[in-house]
């Protein structure tokens, strides 16, 4: 499934609502990574400093990249590994084309890694002639079912279980088609058989990278299933896919953000694997790749060091503020036509790919603030998110009936007299009805699509108030 | 937020432009609670709206246009008062922010964001005020506005003045969800919005109370509509109508009896 390349979220949004086994699917963030979160983060009194120090590692590694990516790159290349740097998405896919080429490659295992959807990685391996499989249970069933992602550390959480039976018995024809699969382990037991396969006979295994280490060259990856570490160490070869702002300096900054990852995102204290590895295996190891290659991704991130964006580098990919957005919950992924979704991804979106394909994401957010709440980052989203809508009002991507009825309100705004007798008149109107709430009125229907115009109780405030003082 | 000194006086009132014109008891209501409190109050005549509309929507100079003149029209005044947390969370959070390229606005900005509080928690935080003259029978469901919550640290204030008012609060389940107001998300994105308020108005039933309260006219709107859409009794006030003791005026979205 490649990258979607613009975002119709209103459009999208509707059918997702409409959807209901979406619906419930989404119930499980609320249940599972909310609830999670709150009882981690309930149980560390120390929460906010760990966010605080967090967040200024991470503006450290920003305000520093260049000196920290080549730190990075000389550790590594000192314990066997091969540095790549991409400029952008099509340097990165033939880069790593080219190291499969390289291995004689047919088989590709790979560990999830949001940027290698970014990047357009899978439909690229397969045009060049590659079999790229998923090993993470969620994307091996969206790889199946030809999806993208619907959640950065959930990819396949808008899909409910029966659906995923269906899946399977789709895709694995040769097993017995009677077989159990209405319940998690039967799913789970079939995923991993016909995985294990994948990854004996892998010839490179891609992962991403949580984070680099600048000091050591090393990379640390946490996944729930394991699945991350029989893809690196299996197959002789290893490419690891991360994009520039993957950094932290030490080995102590690591294990910083290894308490608020989990525990952001899952609700976790930790993930059931944290791996860290460098490089290629060393004399006398009995497991590791004979070659291993760090492709590093910038695909539009230096662009945004130096603007007020660049807070947005901070981002660990924990998925806390997708799971805290009142409207991911309801709408699902897939609605933001995006690689990256929920609050981050809507900032993000329009950076990577431009505003004008994105110009609704920004929108698509009721300025709530939950999500710079619990974002371990303390990254200010919807200050970044407004800025975008900034920047969508001074290009005229939003629309003319929104753009004209704010110069309406401004006029009014400035003229006090004309705006409470536009109200009187406004007012007078939608009383004539004598009801207390509207069902319908004139050029108010997206308000009573879903809800009664209350009508206005008449009579003003500031000048009746002001008469009665005596001004 | 620095407070004042001495405890504040004189004060000026922002009414906030729904309230000036969808519900002007709550203004009424804000002067009687305030009056109550010994303070002085001041209703700057030319006051229109803060900006907020245009300050979420994208027009940038628009938002400054309103701002610039809340700034000049309230800052002569010892604090300013406001009945929404969003409309003092807009002149306390972001004015300063707003004027980032106006050296000589951003100071006079920073000013009046210093001096600006939501009603409650003025009444509470800066006059420490006990008693209020209103009565409330039975229980309440409570909203808390996310502007109000997150922007001003709004909670415990308008629950301990209902407390003196003998009420008995009751929170909505999931009490940190937005209602899907938005300013104007609840138009742009209607959908959306009517599924959060759809979710909102059933908690608040849930509740059980046969009223419910908050400290912003947005949400109020916002919920009332939809509470009226599931044909619910549930009457809506905002929470200054209820400490003031002002409830002969029907509820928002109820006819005149």
């Amino acid at each position: 499934m490649s990258a979607p390349t613009r975002s119709h979220f209103v459009r999208d949004a509707r059918g997702a609502l409409a959807d209901t086994k979406l619906r419930a699917a989404l119930l499980n963030i609320k249940t599972m990574f909310r609830n999670g979160r709150a009882r981690q983060v309930a149980a560390v009194p120390e929460f906010e400093e760990l966010r605080d120090a967090g967040a200024a590692l991470k503006r450290e590694v920003i305000d520093n990249l260049d000196a920290y990516l080549a730190r990075f790159a000389a550790e590594a290349e000192s314990r066997g590994a091969k540095v790549h740097f991409c400029a952008d998405a099509k340097d990165a896919r033939e880069t790593i084309a080219a190291i499969c080429r390289e291995q004689g490659a047919k088989l590709v295992t790979k560990g999830k890694s949001m940027v290698t959807e970014e990047i357009g990685l899978n439909p690229y391996l397969v045009e060049q002639g590659f079999t790229p499989v998923e090993t993470d249970l969620g994307e091996y069933i969206i790889q199946l079912r030809d999806e993208p992602p619907s959640h950065i550390i959930a990819p396949a959480v808008h899909v409910k279980k029966e659906q995923v039976a269906e899946t399977f018995r789709a895709a694995h024809a040769e097993l017995p088609p009677e077989r159990d699969l209405s319940t998690h382990d039967a799913l789970l037991a079939e995923a991993r058989a016909e995985l294990r396969a994948r990854f004996l006979s892998a010839d490179v295994g891609i992962t991403g990278a949580n984070m680099l280490v600048a000091e050591t060259g090393q990379m640390v990856l946490v996944t729930n299933e394991g699945n991350g570490d029989l893809t690196q160490t299996l197959p002789k070869c290893h490419v690891i896919v991360a994009s520039i702002e993957k950094l932290v300096p030490s080995l102590d900054d690591a294990a910083t953000v290894l308490r608020l990852l989990g525990r952001s995102a899952t609700g976790q204290h930790a993930s059931s694997y944290t791996t860290l590895s460098v490089g290629t295996r060393r004399e006398g190891e009995v497991d590791g790749p004979e070659t291993c290659h760090v492709v590093l991704v910038d695909n539009g991130r230096s662009a945004m060091l130096g603007t007020p964006f660049e807070d947005m580098l901070r981002c660990i990919r924990c998925g806390a503020c997708i799971n805290h957005c009142p409207v991911f919950v309801n709408v699902g992924g897939h609605a933001y036509g995006a690689v990256y979704v929920g609050p981050m991804g809507s900032v993000l979106t329009p950076l990577l790919r431009g505003l004008e394909s994105s110009a609704e994401l920004p929108f698509a957010c009721t300025m709530c603030g939950r999500c710079a709440e619990v974002c371990p980052m303390e990254i200010p989203l919807p200050d970044l998110l407004r800025r975008l809508r900034f920047e969508a009002h001074d290009h005229a991507y939003t629309s003319k009936t929104s753009r004209l009825g704010l110069a309406v309100w401004t006029f009014l705004g400035e003229r006090p007299k004309l705006m409470r007798l536009a109200a009187r008149l406004g007012g007078a109107m939608m009383r004539l009805p004598g009801a207390g709430a509207l069902r319908r009125w004139p050029l108010a229907g997206a308000w009573t699509a879903a809800r009664d115009l209350p009508v206005p109780e008449g009579g003003g405030f500031v000048a009746r108030a002001n008469a009665k003082n005596g001004d | 937020m620095t407070e004042a000194a001495e405890t504040p006086r004189r004060v000026a009132l922002f009414a906030t432009c729904l309230v000036e014109t969808m519900r002007p008891s709550v203004g009424f209501a804000t002067l009687k609670l305030l009056k109550s409190a010994d303070v002085e109050v001041v209703i700057p005549p030319g006051q229109t709206c803060c900006g907020q509309p245009q300050f979420n929507s994208g027009d940038k100079q628009g938002a400054k246009r309103l701002a610039k003149r809340v700034i000049a029209e309230f800052e002569p005044y010892e604090a300013v008062v406001v009945p929404s947390g969003s409309c003092a969370g807009m002149i306390a959070t972001h004015y300063p922010g707003l004027f980032a390229d106006e050296p000589a606005w951003a100071g006079r900005a920073a000013a009046l964001a210093a001096k600006t509080y939501e009603l409650t928690q003025f009444l509470v935080d800066v006059l420490g005020v006990a008693d209020v003259p209103g009565r409330v029978e039975g229980p309440v469901a409570y909203h808390d506005s996310c502007s109000s919550r997150r922007e001003m640290g709004v909670h415990a204030q308008p629950r301990k003045l209902l407390a003196a008012a003998g009420a008995e609060v009751r929170d909505v389940e999931e009490p940190e969800e937005c209602c899907g107001f938005g300013g104007t998300f609840c138009v742009k994105m209607s959908d959306v919005s009517g599924a959060l308020v759809d979710a909102k108005a059933k908690a608040a039933i849930a509740t059980g109370a046969g009223t419910l309260l908050a400290g912003d006219m947005g949400c109020l709107l916002n919920i009332a509509g939809r509470l009226k859409r599931l044909g619910s009794p549930m009457t809506v006030r905002h929470v200054a109508e209820a400490l003031a003791g002002d409830c002969e005026t029907p509820g928002i979205g109820e006819a005149k009896k």
